[in-house]
């Protein structure tokens, strides 16, 4: 039997016991989540999964959305209250966040949810509010970001980003087997935009066709942010789903 | 005699260091605060300048007074206890100047990269992750410091308060590993993506989250708490059997309770009611703690009439009650299900950051600089000054953020007779105006009291040199003499 007085009297030993009670708890609650089936429930619809991995042009968005910390005054998560579904929507599902790295579900809500704002205003309505917020809602607090629409958009690196989100786990594909698992997986259409060596042209395509920051020639911060802010929540229909399906999963 | 044994005994030196820079990042940590906050209340503050933008700025403040003020004040803490509880120099010579030196290159490169806009966007983790492998080294460096010091001890029994202080690092250092693996873009680049998402991500996070708070913010200054206070008040600790069940309970407890942080998010229910569980059962072990401190008074009241350092130390315990019995309140999903995403978080963080670690800091600190310097402290009013202002800072900041976080809460739970939301978003912002400008200003008589701090700090450093000089000019005096 181990006393205490064996403890600290014995570096060792004390550390080796630290380790031990500090580890139980979160290998406990941690760990699990890797392999309890339905913790990220299945999304599909005609076979195919509905929630797929950013387009180059959204990521980048995705990108400055981290680089100027939105998420110390956004959240991304509507938590199954009737407040929230009245103010925001659908409650957050897990798979709506797998491809996520990392997760942006914040902790505070200075200003509001983000998690489905997508298709909520129209990409004028972003342009404006993200350059000067209070030219839009009078009593905002939020900091004005007039550099967005300044700065052309960065995305040589592109590829050696989705590569990078590939390490980790996102399926973006570089060999024909990749494409083809995802044309089965997403379907064609998405599955086209999931190409790494085509990223460049996927990015100015979508950049051309979306119009995010009222000029299709300038390629700027803006449109990927804007981009991205309009997919955020957009990829699950709930109108398919009987109501409660996504209960069982909780 | 005994001074000139202790100077060449014991490596002071590094602890002079680590207490000077937790002041210089303490004052700049908090000034920033009082900034970010005051954007908050007055958003022109921005100046449409990315580089101080509220979004950037934030984790400048956070990771200053986490790490640069708190780091900084437990190393030198935890140097100088080790120390004196071995009764033994520091280990390691060279190596605790290159924790130093690292340490303090990190703080100043997090506020380059975060003003710059490169981030992990990892709350209290965002260091890109070139520093996270230079904070790794360090604290390699830092544990094996700290463990050959114990092993050389002079005496059979490790203090209590270096148990805590080695849970903390060696807490640390997990949490650290875990929760920033990523793949960066390139080589080159100071951007990455983390190695997990979503749902993992998220327990991850709060798992690091939370026990930062745990062993980073509690333990380790409960290790500060368990030297200092006995030393200023010069009775021993309360109960050695209660420090003992304490602390294996809170170091049990404490990494069960993080997803109380995700109550009702996509985090599975099973998750998150045993962190409640754990949470409520957390609030014995850190009560432990905090009567244990109290109660090492019992028989030296009396001190608190003139002694403003044991003031702080008393006051400072006194908030860690009043968070530990917060805290379980607000990890009840019902409770949370209101607090969370509010205000009333950021108010319950500084009960316990301003209200416990910082004022044990302080205390610990003023405690520390007589005994480093050689001397005593230059202005004791000074010290029940800055007590007061700082006790008043913290009742405006907490009292403001309570009726922000709860007013915020409710308004937007709120329904009409017609089952419509009764407000929009922006109303509760709206109502938020007023309790922001006075939670700014309880930060600016917290700021202006450890100015105050700063200046006594200084007067006393050069008060030190001028005695250790005349004690030159009078070589012919034995040392022991002067006291």
């Amino acid at each position: 039997m181990i006393k205490q007085e064996h403890t600290e009297k014995n570096v060792a030993l004390l550390m080796v016991l630290i380790l031990i009670v500090i580890s139980i708890g979160g290998l406990t609650e941690v760990v699990p989540m890797y392999f309890i089936k339905g913790t990220v429930e299945p999304v599909q619809l005609n076979g195919v999964d509905t929630i797929r991995p950013y387009t180059p042009l959204e990521q980048r968005g995705r990108d400055i959305y981290i680089r100027e910390g939105c998420y110390v005054c956004h959240s991304q998560q509507i938590r199954p209250f009737r407040d929230e579904m009245l103010r925001y929507g659908h409650y957050s599902l897990a798979a709506e966040s797998q491809y996520d790295h990392p997760f942006q579900w914040g902790s505070k809500r200075t200003g509001p949810d983000l998690a489905r704002v997508g298709g909520k205003y129209s990409n004028e309505w972003h342009v404006q509010h993200l350059q000067g917020p209070r030219t839009v809602v009078a009593e905002s607090i939020m900091p004005n970001y007039p550099w967005l629409m300044e700065n052309t958009l960065q995305y040589d690196d592109i590829e050696d980003r989705m590569r990078a989100l590939k390490m980790v786990g996102v399926p973006y594909s570089e060999t024909d087997e990749e494409y083809q698992a995802n044309i089965k997986k997403f379907g064609q259409d998405v599955a086209d935009l999931l190409v790494i060596s085509k990223a460049k042209d996927n990015l100015l395509m979508q950049e051309k066709s979306g119009n995010f920051d009222g000029d299709r020639e300038k390629l700027t911060e803006m449109d990927a942010l804007v981009a991205y802010l309009q997919v955020l929540g957009t990829m699950v229909d709930f109108s398919q789903y009987d109501e409660g399906h996504f209960a069982q999963f909780r | 005699m005994a001074e000139a044994i202790d100077k060449q005994m014991y490596n002071f030196s590094i602890v002079r260091k680590f207490t000077v820079m937790a002041i210089v990042w303490g004052v700049l940590g908090m000034s920033v605060g009082v900034y970010i906050a005051s954007e908050l209340a007055w958003p022109f503050l921005n100046f449409d300048n990315a580089f101080i933008t509220f979004g950037r700025l934030r984790p400048v403040h956070t990771t200053l007074v986490i790490f640069g003020f708190g780091g900084c004040a437990l190393f030198a803490t935890s140097y100088y206890v080790v120390q004196r509880t071995c009764q033994t120099r520091l280990w390691g010579g060279a190596l605790a100047e290159l924790t130093f030196w690292g340490w303090q290159a990190g703080m100043v490169l997090a506020i380059l990269t975060y003003t710059s806009g490169f981030t992990q966007g990892r709350e209290y983790a965002e260091f890109v992750w070139p520093l996270d492998i230079v904070i790794t080294l360090i604290w390699v460096i830092y544990l094996l410091i700290y463990v050959m010091t114990l092993r050389n001890r002079s005496q059979p029994h490790i203090y209590v308060a270096n148990w805590f202080y080695l849970a903390f690092i060696l807490a640390v250092a997990l949490l650290h590993v875990f929760n920033n693996m990523a793949v960066p873009v390139h080589w080159f680049s100071l951007e990455s993506y983390s190695l997990h998402s979503g749902v993992q991500d998220a327990m991850l996070q709060w798992w690091y989250g939370h026990n930062a708070v745990g062993f980073y913010l509690t333990a380790a200054f409960l290790g500060m708490m368990y030297y200092f206070v006995p030393k200023q008040a010069g009775r021993p600790v309360y109960s050695y059997k209660l420090s003992i069940v304490h602390f294996w309970a809170l170091i049990f407890l404490y990494m069960w309770v993080g997803t109380h942080h995700l109550h009702w998010t996509s985090v599975p229910d099973w998750a998150s009611s045993i962190a409640a569980t754990f949470s409520i059962l957390l609030l014995m072990p850190s009560w432990g703690g905090m009567i244990n401190g109290i109660m090492t008074l019992s028989g030296a009241w009396d001190k608190l009439r003139h002694d403003p350092i044991l003031l702080f130390m008393i006051a400072s315990l006194s908030f860690y009650g009043m968070s530990t019995f917060e805290g379980p309140l607000m990890s009840l999903k019902s409770v949370n299900a209101l607090s969370h995403y509010t205000d009333w978080t950021v108010g319950h963080v500084h009960s316990g950051a301003l209200g416990w670690v910082a004022m044990i800091s302080f205390a610990s600190i003023y405690h520390l600089i007589g005994k480093v310097w050689n001397t005593s402290i230059y202005s004791i009013k000074l010290v029940t000054t800055h007590f007061y202002l700082a006790t008043i800072g913290i009742v405006l900041y907490i009292t403001s953020l309570w009726v922000a976080g709860i007013g915020q809460g409710l308004i937007l739970r709120a329904f009409d007779d017609y089952g419509n939301l009764a407000y929009t978003f922006i109303e509760s912002v709206n109502f938020l105006h007023t309790p922001y400008m006075v939670r700014a200003l309880g930060g600016a008589f917290f700021v202006l009291g450890i100015l105050i701090m700063a200046y006594n700090f200084y007067m006393t450093v050069k008060q030190s040199r001028k005695e250790a000089s005349d004690i030159d000019g009078l070589a012919m005096i034995p040392a022991n003499a002067h006291h």
